[in-house]
């Protein structure tokens, strides 16, 4: 198993509990692992959490996690993927002069060619939101950089398996348990 | 006061309420309905539903926040024994001792605040060490939660690393269905410690009450399957092996697979090594008993760690205090590893064949599969190595010929005069190792000792427990003149409650084990380890506690014999050796193989 250090994305199920983020955080930060970025949402299941979570280290490491993860006692499930094996999105929005709009065409052009959207246009400002890769995301912010970032934000990675995720046999299966 | 009358006191008469709920239950029946319900407060509901799972004693210490639970274990204390501690830590810890004697949950009560903070301790020690406690905390009313309110601390957020479940309970209709699954999950697979806090309103707040135990929880699975294939795989590996070595961990007495293990170890002739925490599940005169692994274990087992062909661990996890370096512990081996716990296989040493499972079904399982041996010259090596341990080591420790009372020569009088019927309490230090190596066991859950958090304190509360737990078993506390004194207060819950427990204070006026370090790796630079104590026996009498202390040699056996005689508590100083070392030791960041005799 590598040593190598990877970028992985990591999915947990689990009940929707109010000290859970504690807990499953609490777990990197024992090890003093970054976390890229982490996302909660509900789930393709009814009254089950999913939860994606970014983390760059080896799998070695990673399948240890992913242990201590499962060893919770509300989490139903956890995986680890790679980018390879897995559909992902990350979004953004950035908030821009509106003057900006006026002086050229230089933002309109950088728009069209990330295949940004203006999400709104005001008196002052105006902003822009764009979906995709990590690295498209990147460009445009350091494109969009030398006009002027009044602010930036970006969320966390959502993603999905290419490969079915077995979850909902496994709650069957522990229902009828 | 006779103790054992306070110890075994049995509920005796029910109240008026609980008649009332027989007629509601006969009613109800008659009914065909489901359940049947009550209408009281969130507290009697807490009193309730301890009851409804057993539980006959428990620890803890009053304050603001809990005192509508208080109020009704005031109702309820012909049922339930409630233990006044000295110290909420020292609550825990009891409820450690308690729950590490008997197999049964251990439980504590403290209130909001610092109350629950002071829990922390002993929550974390039960983690560690897989020890099922339910601790119930106070909290402030609800509407107060996150104002900074008096004696308001985040104790869900505190000790959520430290709990293996943690949950808080703002609304009394909760508390039913939250215990039970409290007492559910601090019991099943892996054991460990579960707090409950509960709001004062809840507590206060009326409900209809009816109560459910827990079976299953949908995300939790406390058992793994065990894998059919594994256990064959582990089978051909042990009866193909030539030089096999079992280390076996608690797992073996948590899964109460004792029978199952010896059976197995009998069968194909294993010499079997135990981690701190799996001492007296075989007796220690087993002949298949070759010592305990790790950084002051034998050396037998330790170096030959380094020499098995196939190591078989059970129920263990592989501890670094076990293991010395990971880099040159075992390799030549291939590795087997029972357990109920997936997160512990490959965690430490990669493992070569997994066996998930409960340590009692997977050993029954693999005894039909094993081949019967004896491995006669693999055991002479265990033997000649013990041999020069003796020489080197035990003999000095357990038979000295120098002026100074050794450690081990108390032990060994310990041993004598209780046959090693009794149950050792240690505390944390040169003491716990020395108890460790010498005490004799000859049943199963008689060795009480903080091993994987190595607290200082931890034995005198946890002797209390362990005492209140098992009232008919000797219960001897081993502890060095450190540790005693961090939660030395517990001789008044002894003396409230006339726990017959017996204290042996091992006194070097020293932190021995820091000192040792310091003379071994610090250049014999005693930074703050000396201890100028004080007149321990007179705190002990201050207690109405019988006392004596020992200074010579030729006093030992006599004072040892007359505490165990004695009917009720007693506290044994022994002046020891002030500057004593134990060995042998794996230096930190050393192999197991290259373990110092001297």
């Amino acid at each position: 198993m590598s040593e190598q250090n990877t970028l992985y994305t990591v999915t947990i199920y689990t009940e929707n509990n109010i000290g859970l983020l504690n807990r499953i955080s609490g777990i990197f930060q024992r090890r003093h692992i970054n976390v890229e970025s982490i996302n909660s949402s509900v789930s393709e299941i009814e009254n089950v959490t999913k939860w994606i979570m970014v983390v760059n280290l080896s799998e070695v490491r990673m399948k240890k996690i992913i242990g201590q993860i499962e060893k919770q006692v509300e989490v139903i499930k956890a995986y680890y993927h790679t980018e390879a094996e897995t559909i992902y999105q990350e979004s953004c929005i950035f908030k821009m002069k509106s003057s900006l709009l006026f002086d050229g065409k230089q933002i309109q052009l950088i728009i069209n060619e990330n295949k940004a959207q203006i999400v709104t246009v005001e008196a002052e400002f105006f902003v822009i939101e764009k979906s995709g890769k990590k690295e498209e995301i990147d460009r445009l912010y350091r494109e969009l950089s030398p006009f002027g970032i009044m602010q930036f934000t970006r969320a966390g990675r959502i993603a999905v398996t290419k490969d079915e995720m077995k979850i909902s046999t496994l709650l069957q299966e522990l229902q009828h348990h | 006061m006779n103790s054992n009358q306070i110890l075994k006191n049995k509920p005796t008469s029910n109240t008026n309420r609980m008649k009332t709920t027989q007629t509601i239950q006969n009613k109800t029946q008659a009914q065909k309905s489901t359940q049947t319900t009550e209408r009281i407060s969130g507290s009697e509901a807490v009193i309730r539903c301890l009851l409804a799972e057993g539980v006959d004693i428990l620890y803890g210490y009053p304050g603001g926040a809990i005192m509508p639970v208080y109020d009704e274990l005031y109702k309820y204390q012909d049922q339930l024994h409630h233990v006044l501690t000295r110290h909420e830590q020292g609550a825990t810890h009891a409820a450690q001792g308690y729950a590490r004697i008997s197999g049964k949950v251990g439980v504590c009560l403290a209130t909001s605040g610092p109350g629950a903070t002071n829990l922390i301790t002993g929550i974390a020690d039960a983690q560690i060490d897989s020890t099922p406690l339910v601790c119930i905390t106070g909290q402030v009313g609800s509407h107060l939660l996150g104002s900074d309110a008096f004696q308001e601390t985040d104790i869900v957020g505190i000790s959520t690393p430290v709990t293996k479940w943690n949950h808080q309970v703002t609304k009394a209709s909760q508390i039913p269905e939250v215990l039970a699954k409290a007492f559910y999950i601090a019991r099943s697979g892996r054991p460990g410690p579960v707090l409950v806090d509960i709001t004062k309103d809840a507590q206060f707040e009326e409900f209809d009450f009816s109560y459910k135990k827990c079976k299953t929880i949908r995300s939790y699975k406390p058992v793994p399957e065990t894998n059919l294939n594994a256990l064959l795989e582990a089978a051909e590996l042990i009866n193909n092996a030539k030089k096999p070595l079992v280390v076996w961990g608690q797992g073996v007495i948590l899964g109460k697979a004792e029978a199952e293990f010896k059976a197995v170890i009998e069968k194909a002739g294993l010499p079997a090594a135990w981690t701190i925490l799996g001492a007296s599940a075989i007796p220690s005169t087993h002949p298949l008993n070759v010592g305990m692994v790790g950084m002051h274990g034998n050396y037998a087992p330790n170096v030959l760690t380094n020499e098995c062909d196939v190591l078989i661990a059970i129920g263990m996890r592989f501890d670094d205090r076990v293991t010395g370096n990971l880099e040159s512990y075992a390799k030549q081996a291939k590795v087997i590893h029972f357990d109920i716990d997936p997160a512990e296989i490959d965690k430490n040493v990669k493992t070569d064949v997994a066996v998930l499972g409960d340590s009692k079904d997977s050993l029954k399982n693999l005894l039909p599969l094993l081949n019967p041996n004896s491995h006669i010259e693999w055991h002479q090596k265990f033997k000649d190595l013990y041999a020069l341990e003796y020489e080197k080591v035990i003999q000095d420790d357990l038979h000295p010929t120098k002026v100074g009372i050794t450690m081990g020569e108390v032990l060994k009088e310990i041993n004598i005069k209780t046959n090693g019927d009794a149950a050792i309490v240690s505390d944390v230090g040169q003491h716990q190792m020395i108890t460790c190596r010498y005490a004799n066991y000859n049943q199963s859950k008689s060795n009480i000792t903080s091993g994987g958090l190595g607290t200082m304190g931890f034995a005198l509360p946890a002797a209390i427990g362990a005492k209140m737990g098992a009232p008919d078993r000797e219960v001897v506390a081993v502890i060095g003149d450190g540790g005693y004194q961090m939660t030395i207060q517990e001789l008044g819950t002894i003396f409230q409650q006339q726990v017959p427990v017996k204290i042996v204070v091992l006194n070097n006026e020293f932190l021995g084990m820091v000192r040792q370090w310091q003379q071994l790796f610090f250049d014999k630079r005693y930074a703050s380890t000396e201890m100028v104590n004080p007149d321990f026996v007179v705190i002990a009498k201050g207690y109405d506690i019988k006392a004596q202390k020992v200074v010579d040699r030729k006093d030992l056996k006599a004072a040892v014999n007359e505490m165990i005689d004695h009917d009720g508590p007693y506290f044994l100083e022994v002046r020891v050796e002030k500057e004593a070392n134990v060995f042998p030791m794996i230096p930190t960041g050393a192999s197991v193989s290259d373990m110092r005799l001297e």
